[in-house]
């Protein structure tokens, strides 16, 4: 599917590809993150090996694969927070919105208001549940407390929390369930108003209960953005996710369709991994 | 069997030798505390607080002293505070992790265990002869800086250190600058344990005397020092005065006066205490 879009591209017209209106121009306009031939190091360690994969505007991209298979490092990769482990390298192209965040010149919190990330452990901040949906805005220097308030309120909303914490807004975030903190944490990213939402395993640390609220909620902030989802869960990336990418020992084994993975995967390991035999 | 009964009869002994160690330990504290209350006590009054030093017993008092321990406390905190916490920030968040930092890292250890003395010669050499502050507060306050700046700096790595990287990553992916992430995360988090290394590091400062003696601090000085450039003493040097002249009655201000830099450590510390913990509640829920 990747290799056919990239033998596409060069046929195309130059001309054609500035003419055209953006939105007719399918193979390349609909991509918000495109990687080619992208390998990580750590060290001697090779991470990722040769991925090249191309996600679409308004779609759950589910990432899966047995521990330390790359997906992870795939989902950091996006948003640079690799950059903070020392002996780290990254080759190839990571282009999100037609940008190459490793080349081109970027500044780096700038990226990361685009693209937004949620954890594994949900980790509020130390601070009030307002507080820690505006401090994304508050970095940014926005002093305007109408706005900030407006976006706050919005954010929170969003993720379906207003209703249990409207009459507390002061309480500490750490006084929450997990379920509401990571809640809080979605909010907070989505205050900052980014394209694209990294997830790395956002429910692995809750209940059943909490689990199936965040994945409704991954289904709703869909409309609005773009969502890339690390998950242990096979059921988990079969009910969200549009798309699958099967990760194996750092390389991108085989990417389709959701349910075309889950039924007819082409791959043999991929088989083995979905039906748990092994990882 | 018998191994364990052995085992047990181990556990038995140290239990034992843990506790004559902390009685031993007790014993001496409340000997001392006794003692000096004993001397101290009857001569401890508000006349005694509030009166400058005499040849008289009867008439002295600690007040310049007193004054001395307090200009020297809050100068020595405003100098070593904000130098001592940034270095530790420096260290910890900025600067590069090798070799040469390893062997920073070791000296600075090092040097919270250097005699404070030497630091008085340091002070004298720089302080008051290079840069010709005399015997002054500003110069004795900037050697008992110097002295407490490695205490500080490595508890204020600690304290750093003890930041979980959840709270770091979760700045960082909101678009914060490494700056920011230190500012409104890293240093609020850690400022229980910070605080906590420049109160400790504080009290020790207040109970030197040999370096602010080296640095020209008198024993006699008739006037309450009205700015850092005032000649000056302090309680330890009070004390270390009163306790070398024969007259019985120095002996007892020199109890009473040992109670007083006591209540005053004692004071430092449970508002350290105080605040530290108000600070952790307020970060955990």
């Amino acid at each position: 599917m990747i290799s056919a879009e990239k033998e596409i591209l060069p046929i195309l017209n130059q001309q054609e590809l500035y003419t055209v209106e953006p939105t007719h121009l399918h193979v390349a306009s609909s991509d918000i993150v495109e990687t080619i031939d992208v390998n990580v190091f750590y060290g001697d360690f090779h991470a990722l090996k040769d991925v090249n994969l191309a996600i679409k505007k308004n779609s759950v991209t589910a990432l899966i694969g047995p521990s330390g298979c790359g997906k992870t490092t795939f989902l950091r990769l996006l948003n640079r927070m690799n950059d903070y482990i020392p002996s780290h390298m990254v080759r190839g192209k990571v282009l999100i919105n037609g940008v190459d965040i490793y080349r081109d010149k970027i500044e780096i919190e700038q990226l990361r208001k685009e693209v937004g990330m949620v954890f594994q452990k949900p980790n509020p901040f130390p601070k009030s549940i307002f507080e820690n949906v505006a401090y994304g805005l508050r970095i940014q220097g926005i002093k305007d407390k109408h706005l900030i308030h407006e976006r706050v309120i919005n954010a929170i909303q969003q993720v379906g929390l207003w209703n249990e914490v409207k009459d507390n807004l002061r309480k500490n975030a750490l006084a929450l369930s997990g379920g509401q903190q990571q809640r809080v944490c979605i909010a907070r990213t989505l205050a900052v108003e980014p394209d694209i939402i990294l997830m790395d395993e956002p429910t692995s640390a809750l209940d059943p209960i909490s689990t199936s609220r965040i994945e409704e909620l991954i289904l709703q902030l869909k409309q609005k953005y773009t969502i890339i989802i690390v998950t242990h869960n096979m059921q988990q990336a079969s009910r969200i996710s549009d798309t699958t990418a099967f990760f194996y020992l750092g390389e991108l084994i085989e990417v389709g369709k959701t349910t075309d993975i889950f039924t007819n995967p082409r791959n043999e390991r991929t088989e083995r991994y979905i039906t748990g035999r092994f990882g | 069997m018998n191994n364990q009964v052995k085992n047990r009869i181990k556990d038995k002994l140290f239990s034992i030798w843990g506790w004559i160690s902390v009685s031993i330990g007790i014993v001496a504290l409340a000997v001392f505390i006794i003692d000096i209350l004993f001397d101290g006590l009857p001569v401890l009054s508000f006349r005694f607080l509030t009166s400058l030093p005499s040849r008289i017993p009867e008439k002295a008092g600690i007040f310049t002293a007193m004054m001395g321990t307090v200009w020297i406390f809050i100068l020595t905190a405003v100098i070593a505070f904000p130098l001592g916490v940034a270095s530790g920030v420096y260290l910890e968040e900025y600067g590069i992790k090798n070799r040469l930092s390893k062997l920073l890292e070791i000296n600075i250890a090092n040097l919270a265990g250097v005699p404070s003395i030497i630091y008085g010669l340091l002070g004298l050499e720089i302080f008051v002869r290079i840069f010709r502050l005399g015997n002054s507060i500003l110069a004795g306050s900037l050697t008992l800086a110097l002295l407490i700046l490695p205490i500080i700096i490595v508890s204020t790595r600690e304290a750093i250190k003890a930041v979980p990287q959840s709270l770091r990553d979760a700045s960082y992916a909101l678009g914060a600058t490494k700056w920011q992430t230190i500012w409104y995360q890293v240093l609020p988090a850690s400022f229980g344990g910070i605080l906590t290394g420049v109160i400790l590091a504080l009290s020790r400062a207040i109970g030197e005397a040999a370096p602010l003696i080296v640095v020209g601090a008198l024993a006699y000085v008739p006037f309450a020092p009205t700015s850092p450039m005032d000649n000056f003493s302090v309680l330890p040097i009070q004390i270390f005065n009163w306790i070398s002249r024969p007259q019985k009655g120095f002996i007892q201000n020199a109890a009473a006066a040992i109670i007083v830099l006591l209540i005053i450590t004692f004071l430092l510390n449970g508002i350290a205490m105080y605040m530290r913990n108000r600070w952790q509640r307020k970060m955990k829920i």
